[in-house]
């Protein structure tokens, strides 16, 4: 039988907000644990939630970039539940009326069509603190530091039918996040979360069949293993004549398997109610027209620009703009220097090499866009060649020297008066008599190595060009 | 909505409380008495009135985006009852 896979997601995106959502302390990542904790975060009786502003306009311009109709009319909901990562015993969360709802992204499909995938809700919540199991003592120990870390929730409609369309949808919601600066969207430090919703069916069937919800993905190459097992595991359990259970997995991505969390017995009864500590947020028309006329460009604008303005192969937009590090690293280079295929072929061909040779994530570029932008434009004005131009970049790249005094103190620029170079060409020449023959008599191929002989001789600073030329008219 | 003996050990279990049974007994009676009496509030005509879930007319109470709070781990901590390596301890809590 064909079976087809249905699945929906709900992403967690942690805000890029300087402080948490209802106190004034600090959202950095890594701090010592409850240093970023106060009577608020900490749920100390007593104490009262105050908005952040900036989370609502983090959360419009998501609803704004997503597609979505904006709620203007919000309200907070208090979600219950007994469990010590959230000291209030309850979540504060957006149940009855989330902030943007009915939107879409677009994606591609495995046979490479676009296709809408819905967006049901996003809504606005507080992250929980993080549990460290205890190795030597039978306890747990509580950090509330990402406690209160605003957080919206971006819940799908089932649309997904295939992993590849999960993941082009991740790296387009990622790129929507970090482009509005919503979110820095790191997937290491859990600032980008995804649960995956699977249930298979018979294709052709209409009625979804039952869904597992997976849990623990913190990476592309996790989701897409976590989904091919799902599916596999759920369509092994039908044809057995067994039945999927309704429930919580979590995915161990070192083991390459996932297993139950939460059986239905214990299904969460979660009493939600309005929060009364907290008024409504009313929306004008008049917010929303701001934030959508002060929006910055987002993924698609951008692609289209440098596809038909800039003139830039697909592949390389493509690359460039699914990464904001590599936007503004195109970005601000090309401030320095206005050649934008330049720019995009060293980004892609030596910078990339050199990052990737180090291990060394685009967001922790070191090199500096003017000192890229000065070696290009030296290499443009044949100030170096382009070997050179490479190796002045690795030298910049492993020990941030300046490119253009670089090429100064070790006098690595090309050779500007061409007279200089006959007598040099005229050596080496006579140095090869072997290949200079074999040239005469018809064998094209050692002119190469001639080429290669006189380039050595004047340690590449002379223009290839002119190299060939003064080589052509010699040689006859 | 009927109170009965299920329902309150449901929620009991929710709470994560334990009742004895001649608490479970008056838990039965007064829930249902407050039932009972929130079912007055029913035969009141609501139509084309709002619902509200607050008692003063304001809304947007919000702060900007600033660090007023510096780190005051050992404040904090005196709140717990234990407390380990600058974290709060509490029972073994495995998911």
């Amino acid at each position: 039988m064909e079976w087809e896979i249905v699945m929906g997601l709900e992403v967690h995106t942690e805000l890029a907000t300087k402080t948490k959502i209802f106190c004034g302390c600090s959202t950095e990542f890594g701090g010592e644990p409850n240093t970023h904790v106060c009577e608020i975060c900490s749920g100390m009786p007593g104490t009262l939630p105050l908005l952040n502003k900036r989370v609502v306009e983090f959360a419009i311009r998501t609803g704004v970039a997503t597609n979505c109709t904006i709620t203007q009319n919000n309200k907070f909901d208090r979600k219950n539940y007994f469990y010590p990562d959230l000291p209030k015993a309850y979540q504060i969360s957006q149940l009855y009326l989330p902030i943007c709802r009915n939107g879409y992204i677009e994606v591609n499909t495995k046979d490479g069509e676009k296709k809408k995938i819905g967006i049901h809700e996003i809504h606005m919540e507080e992250d929980a603190g993080k549990l460290i199991h205890d190795e030597f003592e039978d306890c747990t120990l509580v950090d509330y530091n990402r406690c209160g870390v605003p957080l919206l929730e971006i819940v799908s409609e089932p649309d997904f039918r295939s992993a590849e369309e999960v993941i082009d949808y991740l790296s387009k919601l990622r790129a929507i996040l970090q482009y509005t600066g919503v979110s820095d969207c790191k997937m290491q430090e859990g600032s980008l979360r995804a649960d995956v919703n699977l249930s298979v069916r018979p294709k052709g069937q209409a009625e979804f069949g039952t869904r597992t919800e997976m849990k623990n993905l913190n990476s592309f190459h996790a989701i897409e293993r976590a989904i091919a097992y799902e599916a596999q595991r759920q369509i092994e359990l039908i044809e057995d004549g067994e039945k999927v259970v309704q429930e919580t997995r979590r995915w161990d991505d070192n083991k390459g398997y996932s297993y139950a969390m939460r059986s239905k017995e214990d299904a969460q009864d979660y009493k939600y109610f309005p929060e009364p500590d907290l008024p409504p947020i009313e929306i004008s028309d008049e917010q929303i027209e701001e934030i959508k006329s002060t929006m910055p460009e987002l993924p698609e604008e951008k692609r289209e620009r440098y596809l038909n303005e800039l003139g830039l192969p697909e592949y390389d937009t493509g690359i460039i703009t699914g990464d904001i590090a590599l936007v503004k690293f195109f970005e601000s280079t090309l401030e320095k220097c206005d050649s934008p295929k330049d720019v995009a072929n060293w980004i892609m061909g030596e910078v990339m090499k050199l990052l990737n040779d180090s291990a060394t994530l685009t967001e922790n570029n070191p090199l500096k866009p003017e000192a890229l932008a000065a070696v290009i434009n030296m290499v443009k004005s044949n100030k170096i060649n382009r070997g050179t131009g490479k190796k002045v970049l690795e030298k910049v790249f492993t020990d941030g020297v300046d490119p253009e005094k670089y090429v100064e103190e070790n006098n690595l620029a090309q050779v500007t008066d061409l007279s200089a170079l006959r007598p040099i060409i005229e050596q080496v020449i006579a140095e090869n008599e072997k290949s200079v023959s074999e040239y005469k008599a018809g064998k094209t191929q050692a002119m190469g190595y001639i080429m290669g002989q006189a380039m050595r001789a004047l340690k590449g600073k002379a223009p290839a060009q002119e190299v060939q030329k003064i080589l052509k008219e010699i040689l006859g | 909505m009927t109170i009965d003996r299920n329902l309150v050990e449901y929620l009991e279990k929710l709470g994560r409380i334990r009742l004895t049974e001649e608490e479970k007994v008056a838990a039965e009676k007064d829930l249902q008495d407050i039932l009972t009496y929130i079912d007055t509030l029913n035969e009141l005509d609501t139509d084309g009135i709002e619902p509200a879930s607050h008692s003063f007319p304001v809304a947007n109470v919000m702060r900007d985006d600033i660090v007023t709070n510096k780190a005051d781990t050992e404040n904090i901590l005196k709140n717990a009852p234990d407390s380990k390596d600058g974290c709060f301890v509490v029972p073994k809590t495995v998911e």
